[in-house]
């Protein structure tokens, strides 16, 4: 059984239909990566995934049990977690408060505030910082802490590159193999194909709310990723 | 790819359908209330004006809220003062009381300068307050100014020279005249840059100050108009009450009627104001036996209204497209055939 | 020494007007309501705490046992019902809404109630005092409802700051949406910061009423003086509130003391003023520890 199953997915952005009819299959402990250009759907994905998004039609299940219509505060309880668009930092909580919120939940596992100040790089530094005080490196690490205080089964990744220097994004990615290691099981959405290839155990790319292209990571080619991701293929699927 | 933009032949039009139909009807209607002395006994006179009275501070409370977003509950700082300018001048100064009323008017407008630059440093629900807390202040300076009757108040003297009849004519023309003012000045206001400025800063302030909006002057003559407005309303009920009292011309029942007749009529039209004053006028009639309970029923509908039917009651025909004041713009399109393909 | 005492009495006053904005400043940091039936509940508090010590004839203290969990519910399940819905509205419709319940709750009273002015009974509380220095006592009464006022504000403050509870509170103030990804039911939070609020509320009713006479209509006075607090004091900072009770208080009787009879007229200027100088007030921030 895998640990997530979407089929059939119709999400609207508003007005606007972003995913047409999706099927997404997570395993237990492993990383998918989505990827795909803006606009593709990516995003409208993760948060119907996490609940913030009432999908049209389709259906989610973790672990068999169907969470579709489960509002987004249970599906904390229920093992997802997300690192949202845009970071979501509290600006007036400091970092450990932040993380502290992120853990409201109290699931049970081995991500504590004393682990995750010392596994993920950075965090520990800032613990006293404000929110609002921080950079966007340090709001991503925070972010993506944070949401592993909730002990998650999924963890969703949303764009966590987006608006960083390199450096900073080099250092986040670095961080990840810590996280897998726990056998938590990933879903990272990203524009930037080649950090999120490295990490993937398995891709799927979007291009205008459709599935153009998924398997094995090591399986496709730089010119087959870029053909799926900007559309050149006519024709296929 | 299907273009489907007109090539030519749209065009934009300011009136509908309704309110052309609606001028052709408001003449007579005009006439009939006009003449209305001549037609009906002094009671139904009386009556009415009491709805203008009502219509007006609609009107204005509106104008503050609906269009320039502004929520007061202090107006009856300004009806207080045109109500004790009118007696003020008519009693000391000799004023004749019909003219007297824009001596209030004027007052209201001035000490309204001063008091915008106050309180529109605060906004939203605390603005509210403040103009509260202004209104009272006004209430206590006025209540121990030497000279206008302290906490008794004060009797309008003056007016003795008329018989009743007609006096209560001429108090009923001046309302019409009044009534008539706000309703078109607010309407001419709304229908100006004013109003298009006041739909932009709604939407978003920051990008419509950039663009050359000036959105403190235009909420800071909203903000004067309206107190004028309400002085004329208070001018009114002190000429057709014949006295001034601190508790009853700057009570804060005012305030509560005036977001009823809103919140029932519907709020950012001309219409709503007017439409809601009736109702609101014939509620009082038949809930009044109920004493207090009559304001616990209407405090109840105006949280379900505010909920429930945001646009009021008149909103139920706005939505339908009937507009008899329209302020806005319509985009007429040609006819479909007139598409272009590429 | 008139000087002295009028400014202890001040201060004494002042605590208590922060009790009085407790509730509306807390309601405002966290979910940017300025409560319009704020007034109108603290006097509903009174009178409700009035009938249960007619009722049963217990003292004073007891009857807090039975009105701010009763006062708390009220708010609970306004929250939920009423102003959650006006919150998503968003717009006027939180203020016309508190409005409407301000208007519905104090007509209620004064069907409910006469119009005789009431007080609570406190048998010896009233009269006794505390000679400080010579020519300068205090109140017990006084006192006492400095210290409640005190003593409210540093409970809600901790309970912000040190607990889950608060925490969730105050994350959901930030952002909503990102605080039901914690897995924060944003709509039972905020329930729950209005129970708080509401209790506050009911210890400030039950105060007012020992303290003062009142009657239906002196929910308005009581909201008018808490609005000048917060706002003197600071949007969002219940030590802000604090402050800005003191002020107020301190210019009512200071005021008076010069001017007999114009103590509160004085203390709406001074108010005027200081908006007027230092609109955003004397410790604006956030909510936070």
């Amino acid at each position: 059984m895998n640990l997530l199953d979407v089929t059939g997915l119709d999400s609207y952005y508003g007005d606007f239909q972003a995913l047409y009819g999706i099927d997404v299959s997570v395993a237990h402990g492993e990383t998918l990566a989505i990827i795909g250009a803006n606009g593709a759907g990516k995003s409208t994905l993760l948060k119907s995934i996490a609940g913030i998004v009432v999908p049209a039609h389709g259906a989610i299940a973790i672990d068999g049990v169907d969470v579709t219509r489960l509002p987004a505060h249970r599906r904390v309880t229920a093992g997802i977690a997300m690192s949202p668009e845009g970071r979501r930092i509290f600006p007036s909580l400091s970092v450990e408060e932040n993380l502290l919120v992120g853990g409201h939940a109290r699931r049970p596992g081995p991500w504590t505030l004393d682990r995750v100040l010392e596994k993920i790089p950075l965090v520990g530094d800032i613990r006293t910082k404000a929110g609002r005080a921080l950079s966007g490196g340090e709001q991503q690490a925070v972010a993506i802490a944070r949401a592993l205080m909730s002990n998650p089964r999924l963890l969703l990744l949303d764009e966590v590159s987006l608006g960083l220097a390199p450096v900073a994004v080099e250092k986040l990615y670095a961080a990840l193999p810590a996280i897998t290691a726990e056998g938590t099981t990933v879903l990272i959405v990203e524009q930037d194909v080649n950090h999120a290839l490295a990490v993937a155990d398995r891709v799927q790319c979007l291009l205008e709310g459709r599935t153009v292209l998924e398997g094995p990571a090591s399986r496709f080619t730089r010119a087959e990723l870029a053909a799926a991701y900007f559309g050149l293929s006519d024709g296929s699927h | 790819m299907t273009g489907t933009i007109p090539s030519a032949g749209f065009r934009v039009a300011r009136s509908t359908r309704a309110s052309k139909v609606g001028v052709v009807v408001a003449l007579p209607v005009v006439g009939v209330l006009v003449a209305m002395p001549y037609l009906f006994p002094a009671g139904i006179q009386q009556s009415l004006v009491q709805l203008f009275i009502l219509i007006i501070m609609g009107t204005m409370w509106n104008l503050l809220a609906g269009y320039a977003g502004m929520v007061s509950i202090g107006q009856q700082a300004y009806i207080g003062i045109g109500g004790y300018g009118l007696v003020a001048a008519a009693n000391l100064w000799r004023v004749d009381p019909f003219l007297a009323i824009f001596v209030g008017a004027l007052v209201a407008a001035i000490v309204a300068i001063p008091v915008s630059f106050l309180i529109f440093r605060l906004s939203g629900g605390y603005f509210a307050i403040g103009t509260w807390v202004v209104a009272e202040v006004v209430m206590q300076i006025t209540s121990r100014i030497p000279g206008l009757g302290g906490g008794v108040g004060m009797n309008l003297v003056g007016m003795t020279a008329l018989a009743p009849t007609r006096r209560i004519a001429y108090v009923y023309w001046l309302g019409l005249a009044l009534v008539v003012l706000a309703v078109v000045v607010t309407y001419l206001l709304m229908r100006s840059r004013l109003g298009a400025g006041f739909t932009a800063i709604r939407d978003d302030p920051i990008a419509s100050a950039s663009l050359g909006v000036p959105v403190t002057r235009s909420k800071r003559l909203t903000y004067v108009v309206a107190a004028a407005g309400c002085a004329f309303a208070g001018g009114l009920l002190a000429i057709s009450t014949l006295q001034v009292k601190p508790d009853s011309m700057f009570s804060v029942n005012f305030a509560s009627y005036m977001i009823f007749i809103v919140v029932i009529g519907g709020l950012g039209t001309i219409e709503g104001p007017i439409l809601g004053a009736i109702v609101f006028f014939a509620l009082q009639q038949w809930l009044s036996a109920l004493g207090a309970w009559y304001l616990v029923i209407l405090g109840v509908v105006a949280v379900l209204l505010t909920l429930l039917l945001p646009r009021g009651l008149w909103g139920l025909a706005a939505d339908r497209g009937v507009r008899l004041f329209p302020v806005g713009y319509r985009l007429i399109l040609p006819a479909a055939d007139v598409r272009r393909k590429a | 020494m008139d000087w002295i005492n009028a400014a202890a009495q001040g201060v004494l006053l002042g605590g208590f007007y922060a009790l009085l904005a407790s509730g509306l400043s807390f309601l405002f940091g966290v979910m940017r309501i300025a409560n319009l039936a704020h007034g109108a509940s603290v006097v509903l508090s009174a009178y409700l705490a009035l009938w249960v010590l007619e009722l049963t004839g217990v003292p004073w203290f007891v009857t807090l046992i039975v009105v701010v969990p009763l006062i708390a519910a009220l708010g609970w399940v306004l929250q939920l019902s009423v102003l959650n819905r006006a919150l998503e509205r968003g717009g006027l419709a939180p203020i016309l809404v508190t409005f409407g319940l301000a208007v519905a709750l104090s007509s209620l009273i004064q069907e409910l109630f006469s119009a005789d002015s009431r007080s609570i009974p406190a048998p010896g509380l009233g009269e006794a005092s505390i000679a400080v220095a010579p020519g300068l006592a205090i109140g017990v009464l006084p006192l006492l409802t400095f210290g409640i006022g005190i003593l409210v504000i540093v409970v809600l403050q901790l309970f912000l700051a040190r607990t889950r509870l608060g925490r969730a509170i105050r994350a959901a103030s930030d952002d909503a949406s990102a605080a039901q990804l914690m897995g924060i039911d944003t709509k039972r939070i905020f329930a729950l910061a209005a129970a708080l609020a509401m209790a506050t509320v009911a210890v400030a009713g039950v105060v007012l009423g020992l303290r003062t006479q009142f009657t239906p209509v002196y929910g308005n006075l009581v909201l008018i003086f808490a609005f000048e607090a917060v706002i003197i004091g600071g949007l969002g900072s219940l030590w802000g509130t604090l402050a800005g009770g003191l002020i107020l208080g301190l210019a009512q009787t200071i005021g008076a003391q010069i001017f007999p009879g114009y103590g509160v007229l004085i203390g709406h200027l001074v108010f005027l003023v200081l908006l007027a100088a230092r609109p955003s007030g004397l410790l604006p921030k956030a909510v936070t520890a």
